[in-house]
């Protein structure tokens, strides 16, 4: 099946409008792979009829589908695994010395795709039940694909999903077979709340985040809406929180809000108000 | 550079993982069943065993339950790999000594990081 330019310019165009996304090269090259099963499901053989359908406007709900087609939901437990080391070795006990008071962490997963990200997390406080005995963690999970929040909040992974990325004692003693799949447990489905939402718009409730985790993200944005993107992740974390970014992401030229913390590699902190800004933001073109 | 013994009857399984584990900078050793792949043993320990549960001539479980045996302080690392893939087989497996477990199908990504878990990789 060719994939036209006109017809990456109408799926791009559309992703963009609905989600804030570019339909980027890396994507581009599998909007076949990503729309198959909706044509075989409708019974077209090219995707210029999947096309045509969309332009005429003749079923609303389509275009919503070829939306979630196209988002890349591309995740596993652990992912990357060394930001959840740094997580559970360094910044988790600093949080729980700070936090000693009020005894409540709020993490947010923006961009969680599936899950696996937020019961990844869920997994980090439960493996050490005794440390985090009265504590209240709420995690709450978020992204832009109905589908994809849809799934995360089942908890249920197929065999080929729950491996990836977990030790086989960590996914037997958190996962449960049955008929569906390999179903996260109570203990880790309680902790973690799942919200469909676009880094795009005003912050989630509460706010205040102790842990903002938005990895893999922000790549997909220009540098205008990355930008935006960023305003909002700094506007939801508490003052001495942090914001996770993906492995070769930064903030570096792209906001003044946010700063590295140069002691955690992969982590930012909000930056002093104090200080003159650095580096001008970048502009979107 | 890290050796790991491939076990299984399957010449494609072991073409693909052995494909795999080169990526991985794994230098590999192939065995067809769980009695070669105690000679095998015999001759040099590998780092790790990337082990079939089913095969003829000796299952993996007999050659694992044997090479636990031996007592030597130069035990490989054994991560199961097979299409046994429900909980009572899992927890045999850990019980007679394996170390992690990779059900079958499986891509690059997924035995890179039970190789990582392991420390072999």
């Amino acid at each position: 099946m060719q994939v036209s330019d006109s017809s990456s310019r109408i799926l791009a165009g559309l992703l963009e409008a609905r989600t804030g996304q570019q339909l980027t090269m890396s994507r581009r090259w599998r909007i076949e792979t990503a729309l198959s099963s909706l044509l075989r499901a409708r019974g077209l053989s090219t995707l210029d009829e999947l096309i045509a359908i969309l332009v005429m406007g003749r079923e609303p709900a389509l275009a919503g589908q070829v939306v979630e087609a196209l988002l890349n939901n591309e995740t596993y437990f652990f992912r990357d695994r060394g930001p959840f080391d740094l997580l559970a070795a360094d910044v988790l006990p600093l949080l729980a010395q700070r936090r000693q008071s009020a005894r409540r962490l709020r993490i947010w997963s923006a961009g969680c795709s599936t899950g696996q990200e937020a019961y990844s997390l869920a997994m980090l406080f439960a493996d050490d039940p005794m440390k985090w005995a009265g504590w209240t963690i709420d995690i709450l999970a978020t992204d832009v694909s109905t589908a994809a929040i849809d799934r995360a909040r089942s908890g249920t992974y197929t065999q080929f999903e729950v491996q990836r990325g977990l030790g086989i004692q960590q996914m037997i003693r958190w996962f449960e077979e049955g008929d569906d799949g390999w179903r996260a447990a109570e203990a880790l489905r309680r902790t973690v709340r799942f919200q469909v939402h676009n880094v795009l718009e005003m912050p989630p409730h509460p706010g205040g985040f102790d842990i903002v985790l938005c990895r893999n993200v922000l790549l997909y944005l220009s540098a205008e809406k990355r930008a935006m993107a960023f305003d909002r992740l700094a506007s939801a974390m508490a003052p001495d929180g942090w914001l996770m970014l993906g492995a070769g992401e930064t903030v570096i030229g792209q906001t003044r809000r946010l700063t590295a913390d140069t002691a955690r590699r992969g982590l930012y902190c909000l930056a002093d108000d104090k200080q003159p800004p650095a580096r001008a933001v970048a502009r979107g073109g | 550079m890290k050796t790991c013994l491939i076990v299984d009857d399957s010449k494609v399984i072991r073409k693909v993982a052995r494909h795999i584990l080169e990526t991985l900078e794994f230098q590999v050793e192939e065995a067809g069943d769980g009695r070669e792949a105690m000679t095998r043993c015999e001759e040099a320990m590998p780092d790790v065993v990337l082990l079939d549960w089913n095969m003829p001539v000796m299952s993996g479980m007999e050659f694992l339950k044997l090479l636990r045996q031996r007592g030597h302080g130069d035990q490989p690392k054994v991560v199961f790999c097979t299409t046994e893939n429900d909980m009572a087989h899992i927890r045999a497996a850990l019980e007679a000594g394996a170390d992690e477990y990779v059900m079958k199908p499986f891509d690059r990504e997924t035995l890179h990081i039970k190789l990582q878990l392991v420390g072999v990789a």
